[in-house]
C-alpha cells in the first residue's frame, strides 16, 4: 500500500508465514502490538495524547479556540480534524501540504469522532449563529511502523477525553472538561488471500492489497468504515473484520479508555 | 431550508419522500462514447446526479518518476463543478475530493489488467456536474463503463451504490434530503460476482443493520450491473465491420 519498494522475496517470506498460520514478530492474527497510551504530554494544548502502538508512535493535540459556527448548524461547535505524515516519521513521507494518504487518515480519524457523537457539539455553543467553540484535532505521525489508523484515532479520543474547555483565558467563564459522550475505537485489519491480519505493521501493510478500518462505538455499534488499497474484499471477510474489531475495541476501550 | 430538529417523515404509505420503495434504486440513465477526444467516456444520471467520466490512456505517464517498470499506474481525479450543489463550491480539489479520488481509483484498480501496459498510465477524469447525493458511486459506474469503452482490459466491470439509514429504516441509494438527515450511509463497489472494491461507512448501525446494508447495496450494485452491461453491448455488441478494425477489443466481458 505504501511506497516502499520492498524485495519479492520479504514479500514471499510473510505469504508463507501467513500459510503457516505465522507473523514475522510472532503476533497471533488478531493480536495487536503493545499499547502504551499517554495522555497530557503536552501542556499547551488543552488536550494531548502520545500512542504507542509497536514502534507507531502518534502524537495527537487538541486546541479549542472560539470562532463562528457554520452557517447551517449555528447553535453547534465544530470540528476540524487535520494528520501531518512529517517527513521525520518515514523515508516515505515528503514536506509539503498533505498527500492523499495524510487526507485519509486525518478524515478517517474525523469521521469515528464525529459519527460517533463522540463530542457534544450542541454543548459547545457560546452565541447561537455567532460565536461557538471550534475543536482542532491535530494528528502528528512521528513514527511510521504500521498502523497509523488506529494509532491516530486513539490518539485523538484519548487527548479529547481529557481536554478542557480554555473558557477562562477568553473570558468566557471557568474552565470546564470537553463534553465527551461516546469513545469510539479504530481496528484496522489487513487481507492476505484468506487470511485476515489485525494491527498490521509497514511490512504487511505494503504487501498486502487490502485494508479494513472499523470504528466501533460503546455499544457496540458501526459508527465508520473504510477500505482503502487497490484490491478486493469478500462479503464473508467483511463480516469477520467487524465481528473481530468490536471485540478489539472493547478490549482497548475497557484498557484505556475507561471514563 | 429545513431545521435539523424540525421532526421530518421521510415514509409515506411505506414509499420514500420520492416515491420509491425502501429497495428501490433511482432511475439511471447511461450513455456511452460521449466526448470526442477522450479515449473512453461515459454520461450518467443516478437520480438527480448528473456526472461525466472521460479515461485517457494507456499513455506515457507524466511526471515520468511516476511510472512502474511492470505496470501501468492509474490515476483518478474526482472533480465537482462549483454550482454542482446548493451553495457555491470552491472549484479545484479539496479534502473531501482527494480522499473520494483515491477511494475511488481503488474501487477501479483491481480489476484494471495494469501489467498489460508497463510504464503507461490510465488517467480517469470525473466531472460532477450536479449533485444528489452518492456522487462517488455514480462517478465509479460511469468510470467503469468509460474504462470498457476505452477498450482497457479489464477482469470486469465496477458496480457501486450506497444504502443508508433513515427514520430507522434501511434503504438503497439515499437521495441528498436523506443523506442529509439520514444515519447512516454506506456506499459500496463490487464486481459482478460479488467482491467488494470499494467499503465505505458513516453514521451509526448495529452490527446486524450493517449486514442488512451491505446486502441491499449488493442488490443494488446487481441491478445497475446489468445496466451497464446492457449499455456496452448495445453499443457494442453489433459491431460494424469496418469499425472492428479501428477498435478493436471494445467489448465488455464480465467474466474473471
Amino acid at each position: 500500500m505504501s511506497d516502499v519498494v520492498m524485495a519479492e522475496i520479504r514479500k514471499d517470506y510473510l505469504y508463507h508465514l501467513v500459510l503457516k498460520g505465522e507473523r514475522a514478530d510472532g503476533r497471533s492474527f488478531d493480536e495487536y502490538r503493545e499499547i502504551i497510551l499517554e495522555t497530557g504530554p503536552v501542556r499547551k494544548a488543552d488536550g494531548s495524547a502520545l500512542v504507542k502502538l509497536g514502534n507507531t508512535q502518534v502524537m495527537v493535540g487538541v486546541k479549542i479556540q472560539p470562532g463562528e459556527p457554520f452557517s447551517d448548524t449555528p447553535n453547534k461547535g465544530v470540528i476540524i480534524t487535520n494528520a501531518e505524515l512529517v517527513p521525520l516519521a518515514s523515508p516515505n513521507f515528503e514536506p509539503g501540504p498533505p498527500n492523499e494518504v495524510g487526507i485519509e487518515l486525518a478524515r478517517v480519524v474525523d469521521r469515528g469522532v464525529r459519527e460517533s457523537g463522540a463530542i457534544d457539539l450542541e454543548a459547545l455553543c457560546i452565541t447561537p449563529g455567532e460565536k461557538v467553540w471550534i475543536v482542532f484535532i491535530d494528528v502528528h505521525v512521528l513514527d511510521d511502523c504500521g498502523n497509523l489508523m488506529d494509532a491516530s484515532s486513539l490518539g485523538a479520543i484519548a487527548a479529547l477525553m481529557t481536554a478542557k474547555v480554555p473558557a477562562a483565558q477568553y473570558g468566557l467563564g471557568e474552565d470546564y472538561p470537553l463534553p465527551v459522550k461516546d469513545v469510539p475505537v479504530a481496528t484496522t485489519a489487513v487481507e492476505f488471500g484468506d487470511a485476515i491480519i489485525f494491527d498490521p505493521d509497514t511490512d504487511e501493510e505494503s504487501v498486502a492489497d487490502t485494508k479494513l478500518t472499523v470504528i466501533t462505538t460503546a455499544d457496540g455499534s458501526v459508527c465508520g468504515m473504510q477500505k482503502s488499497g487497490p484490491g478486493f474484499i469478500s462479503q464473508d471477510h467483511i463480516y469477520r473484520i467487524v465481528d473481530i474489531a468490536c471485540e478489539r475495541a472493547k478490549e482497548i476501550r475497557e484498557k484505556f479508555l475507561e471514563v | 431550508m429545513i431545521g435539523m430538529d424540525e421532526k421530518l417523515s421521510f415514509f409515506k404509505n411505506g414509499l420514500r419522500l420520492d416515491g420509491r420503495r425502501p429497495d428501490e434504486l433511482r432511475p439511471i440513465k447511461i450513455e456511452v462514447g460521449v466526448l470526442a477526444r477522450a479515449d473512453g467516456s461515459c454520461y450518467m444520471e443516478m437520480g438527480d446526479n448528473k456526472v461525466i467520466a472521460a479515461v485517457y490512456g494507456p499513455r506515457e505517464v507524466h511526471p515520468r518518476h511516476l511510472q512502474e517498470a511492470t505496470r501501468a499506474i492509474v490515476r483518478y481525479r474526482y472533480n465537482m463543478a462549483s454550482f454542482s450543489v446548493e451553495e457555491r463550491k470552491r472549484p479545484g480539489p479539496d479534502r473531501r475530493s482527494n480522499e473520494v479520488s483515491k477511494v475511488s481509483r481503488e474501487a477501479l484498480e483491481p480489476v484494471i489488467l495494469t501489467s498489460y501496459f508497463p510504464k503507461s498510465v490510465v488517467d480517469v477524469f470525473v466531472e460532477v456536474l450536479q449533485a444528489d447525493a452518492g456522487t462517488r458511486t455514480a462517478g465509479i459506474n460511469a468510470a467503469s463503463v468509460a474504462l470498457a469503452d476505452a477498450g482497457i482490459p479489464m477482469k470486469s466491470l465496477i458496480s457501486s451504490c450506497a444504502a443508508g439509514k433513515v427514520d430507522g429504516e434501511i434503504v438503497l441509494d439515499p437521495m441528498k434530503l436523506e443523506d442529509n438527515f439520514g444515519e447512516a450511509d454506506v456506499p459500496i463497489a463490487m464486481t459482478p460476482n460479488g467482491d467488494i472494491t470499494l467499503l465505505q461507512m458513516d453514521g451509526r448501525l448495529t452490527q446486524e443493520e450493517f449486514r442488512r446494508a451491505l446486502e441491499l447495496a449488493r442488490t443494488g450494485c446487481q441491478q445497475i450491473y446489468e445496466i451497464q452491461r446492457k449499455v456496452l453491448v448495445d453499443r457494442y455488441g453489433h459491431v460494424e465491420e469496418e469499425e472492428i478494425c479501428e477498435e478493436p477489443s471494445a467489448v465488455a466481458e464480465e467474466e474473471i
